[in-house]
């Protein structure tokens, strides 16, 4: 065990801990933007620099590894002046529309900045323009907001295995690129959106969710993804009774299967929920056509119909199809009612298919 | 799965996976296995007619002639056991009729095999001594093995595999089906299957039928029922005169739309219980509107048998009402008063007559799913099967002979039609086509056609193509490609509009699941003019 003494707190961590993670520890709030826990590490963006009595430098602390008695201030007027200016050249460059940002108050870059009182940057000057219409229907790309911490591309690659972005260029004109600087569809990209549940500010967002609601005005609701048979968890965005988005939980115990991340379906398809040709009202057909019903009109038609079949033909002329789609609850409601009440085993679902 | 998700990133070394494209059909099971082979150099085998994403990085990939499987297999278990690689303390101990199986396959030589299935000797070779070698092999399957006439074949075949070479019982082994919807698990658990109920206690045993009579507190039926299949064939004959459809849209999912059209307008009454008015209910004399999975509480099991819980998030909308309470309704109706207060308390009558969910409680999983089974309260679940012994004891070989397809190509039909998914698109697209972003993506069907067999006909990508089978004839658009050879052509089902399943035929099943070969049926393709 190595001991370290941080923010005046002495801390013990196992050797090959992260400076980061024994800081975390050691109760610190370090700010980060390029350290994810699920992702390599990149020690680019030195947002969680501390100071370390006797080091020259600041360290990042996502990337040094800690060593006996250390003494670490993470919070040290030179520690708060670097992530100031970092901050502040972050700034030269993030264009700044928050006020219909989809990202508003769950951005980090706003949150860095009010914690560290800036309110402009200094460098304020020759700014690349990014912005380019991807005609992609799922995921919105503004990169006039990256503030190239890379995590995007490293969860594209870490966590889907797709590889279908890149830094492209260097210095003031570098930014996050499909090959050939090309869309998404040509690419390899298969709009999982892992990139959007990393991105710590608004430059990557949902474009099927845009405009409905933004994260401190909707609920979470965890539950299990409706398509594949992988059991995904994910969480329903909920605002005014309404899904508005999908957003994943990576904690490992709320989602064991898949850590948080989706696929294409999972993240983007939720938007069928409340489509306008949704049924509303039982139907009864006469004289060809359906028309609408009450309840109780309908189940007594249905019910005696059966009945009238079971009657004159027996229980075996009558069949039920459940469903791969429905609860187990209801699976079993429907076998239930197959053999209880209409008297047959004849029930199936669509499981070969 | 005998096994879990987790352990295809993490522990298996060898993975073998045959007639799964997982990373369409699994995306997020298909990260992991890339991660696997990216981060901690698994092996990878991959067995498929299309050479899928995943065989761009397989170590061996055997694109063999779809309907061959078999004999690919017992191609793979001929050179095991000629080589001596078999697990031979794991035959001893836990298994039985070896020799059986040992004498079929011994027919089964590289190059016979290769024959057979167009794959190259060498490549079978490579294949059995990787998957033996491996110190953890899983085997992953989806329907590319079942949707066969000789679909039980085909996954006996799978199982003699990881028999043969010991992969079962361990972390990272295992036979492993890739399920496709989201609770096909759990609705075959629950008995929506005519032959048995809640967990697989078979309809035929006469203990069975009595425990189940004394619970529900009623006579029940004896005679087998009809499989799904077969039911559209009874229907069809004026056998079957009524069918409650409850969120399926056999119109578009089951194998020859002509004939299950015709066997649908047959019925004396069509019940359906759905969201939408899918092309099955346009058919239906009642129509229920059920509610969406957002609108609803209760559980779905994945394919690695973890139960977890579903939450509502939204009311429903107009009179929707709860599926549960439907079916309960409708149950009254048809002479069996019963009535609960919510599905927890469904789940609650689920565990008392279902031994492999009777330790899991909502409360259990309100944070993390339970794998079954889980027979008490006490018990952590089973993320591993089969660890000391088997369902049946002994792992029983089966002796497995190679059988053809049911209908091959000839002059008038020459190309070999397989169906399947697309990572865009779910199952009928009842859902999907009405989630924009996808539907946008992806707004039409298409068939994926070998570039020497479009040149051959003059078609280019993206024109205007028809098949034709001997059922009936659909246009789409040509997709050319290379990832497929000139006999094949391939398409998804999805898609009303050019409805895969007008091709398919229904006519052969296989004989014990009734499952439809969706996998290989003869087809025409021809230019638009």
């Amino acid at each position: 065990m190595l001991k370290l003494t941080i923010n005046d707190k002495e801390i013990e961590v196992p050797r090959g801990t992260m400076l980061l993670d024994a800081c975390q520890q050691a109760g610190a709030d370090i700010p980060t933007f390029c350290y994810d826990p699920d992702l390599k590490l990149a020690g680019s963006c030195r947002m969680c620099v501390v100071e370390v009595q006797g080091r020259r430098n600041l360290q990042a602390s996502c990337v040094t590894p800690c060593e006996n008695n250390m003494i670490v201030d993470t919070e040290s007027a030179n520690v708060v002046e670097a992530r100031k200016i970092i901050l502040e050249l972050l700034l030269a460059r993030h264009k700044l529309n928050c006020m219909v940002c989809e990202k508003v108050g769950a951005c980090k870059l706003q949150e860095y900045c009010y914690r560290y009182d800036v309110k402009e940057s200094r460098f304020a000057g020759e700014a690349a323009h990014f912005t380019r219409e991807d005609p992609n229907p799922f995921i919105e790309r503004d990169y006039d907001k990256c503030i190239m911490c890379t995590r995007c591309v490293r969860a594209c690659e870490g966590i889907t295995g797709a590889q279908a972005i890149n830094v492209k260029d260097r210095g003031h004109h570098a930014k996050i690129s499909t090959i050939f600087d090309g869309k998404l569809a040509d690419s390899s990209c298969v709009f999982c959106g892992q990139c959007i549940m990393v991105c710590p500010v608004g430059a990557l967002t949902s474009k099927v969710s845009m405009g409905k609601g933004r994260p401190f005005e909707y609920e979470k609701v965890l539950t299990t993804c409706t398509y594949c048979g992988t059991g995904c968890m994910l969480e329903l965005n909920v605002k005014d009774d309404t899904v508005v988005g999908v957003t994943s939980n990576r904690d490992a115990q709320l989602s064991p299967v898949n850590k948080g991340a989706l696929c294409v379906k999972g993240r983007f398809g939720w938007d069928f929920i409340h489509y306008k040709d949704r049924l509303t009202t039982p139907l009864i057909r006469e004289n060809g056509q359906l028309r609408e019903a009450s309840w109780d009109e309908a189940l007594d038609y249905a019910a005696n119909r059966l009945n009238a079949v079971k009657a004159q033909h027996g229980p075996d002329s009558i069949a039920l199809f459940s469903s791969a789609r429905v609860t187990n609850e209801e699976n079993y409601l429907a076998q239930k009612m197959a053999r209880v009440a209409i008297g047959t085993n004849n029930v199936d679902h669509c499981a070969r298919l | 799965m005998t096994n879990t998700i987790e352990e295809l990133e993490k522990d298996a070394t060898v993975i073998f996976l045959i007639g799964t494209n997982t990373t369409e059909n699994h995306p997020v099971i298909g990260y992991k296995i890339k991660k696997n082979v990216r981060e901690n150099g698994a092996k990878l085998i991959v067995a498929d007619p299309r050479r899928i994403e995943l065989a761009e990085m397989a170590d061996v990939f055997l694109q063999f002639r779809p309907g061959t499987d078999v004999a690919l297999l017992n191609g793979i278990m001929n050179v095991i056991i000629n080589e001596g690689l078999q697990d031979k303390d794991f035959i001893e101990k836990r298994t039985e009729a070896y020799e059986d199986m040992k004498q079929v396959v011994e027919k089964y030589t590289p190059e016979i095999v290769s024959a057979i299935t167009a794959v190259p000797a060498e490549d079978i070779v490579k294949a059995a001594r990787m998957y033996a070698a491996a110190e953890a092999g899983s085997l992953c399957y989806a329907m590319g093995i079942t949707q066969h006439t000789t679909g039980t074949d085909n996954v006996k075949s799978c199982c003699n595999l990881a028999l043969l070479t010991g992969n079962l019982g361990r972390p990272g082994t295992g036979v492993n089906p890739l399920r496709g919807q989201n609770n096909v698990q759990g609705a075959c658990d629950m008995g929506a299957l005519p032959v048995t109920y809640p967990a697989y206690q078979a309809v035929a045993v006469e203990a069975n039928r009595e425990k189940f009579e004394k619970a529900w507190g009623v006579k029940l039926p004896t005679a087998k029922g009809l499989m799904l299949t077969e039911a559209i064939n009874a229907a069809y004959h004026g056998d079957v005169k009524a069918l409650y459809c409850l969120g399926e849209n056999p119109m578009i999912s089951d194998p020859d739309s002509h004939h299950v059209e015709a066997a649908l307008k047959k019925l004396d009454i069509l019940i359906v219980q759905d969201i939408f008015l899918t092309e099955t209910a346009q058919m239906a004399d009642v129509v229920f509107p059920g509610v969406s999975w957002a609108e609803k509480e209760g559980t779905f099991t994945n394919t690695e048998r973890r139960v977890q819980r579903v939450r509502k998030a939204v009311n429903s909308r107009g009179d929707a009402r709860q599926d549960w309470q439907i079916l309960s309704d409708m149950t009254t109706r048809l002479g069996y008063p019963n009535s609960y207060a919510s599905p927890e308390e469904i789940f609650a009558e689920i565990r008392s007559l279902t031994p492999s969910y009777a330790g899991i409680t909502y409360d259990r999983i309100e944070q993390t799913g339970l794998h079954w089974p889980c027979p008490t309260e006490e018990h952590p679940g089973t993320p591993i099967l089969h660890t000391e012994k088997f369902s049946r004891g002994l792992g029983l070989f089966h002796a497995v002979e190679f059988k053809e397809a049911f209908e091959l190509p000839d002059e008038e039909y020459p190309l070999i039609l397989s169906t399947g998914r697309q990572l865009y698109h779910y199952h009928t697209r009842s859902m999907t086509r009405r989630a924009i972003a996808l539907d946008t993506h992806r707004p039409e069907n298409q068939v994926q056609v070998n570039q020497k067999t479009a040149a051959k006909l003059g078609i280019l990508n993206g024109e205007k193509v028809r098949l034709t089978t001997r059922r009936g004839s659909i246009e789409l658009k040509a997709q050319v490609t290379d990832i497929l050879n000139e006999k094949l052509v391939f398409t998804f089902f999805h898609y009303g509009e050019a409805a895969a399943n007008v091709l398919t035929q229904g006519e052969a099943l296989d004989p014990i699941a009734g499952i439809p070969e969706y996998k290989v049926c003869a087809v025409r393709m021809e230019k638009i003019i």
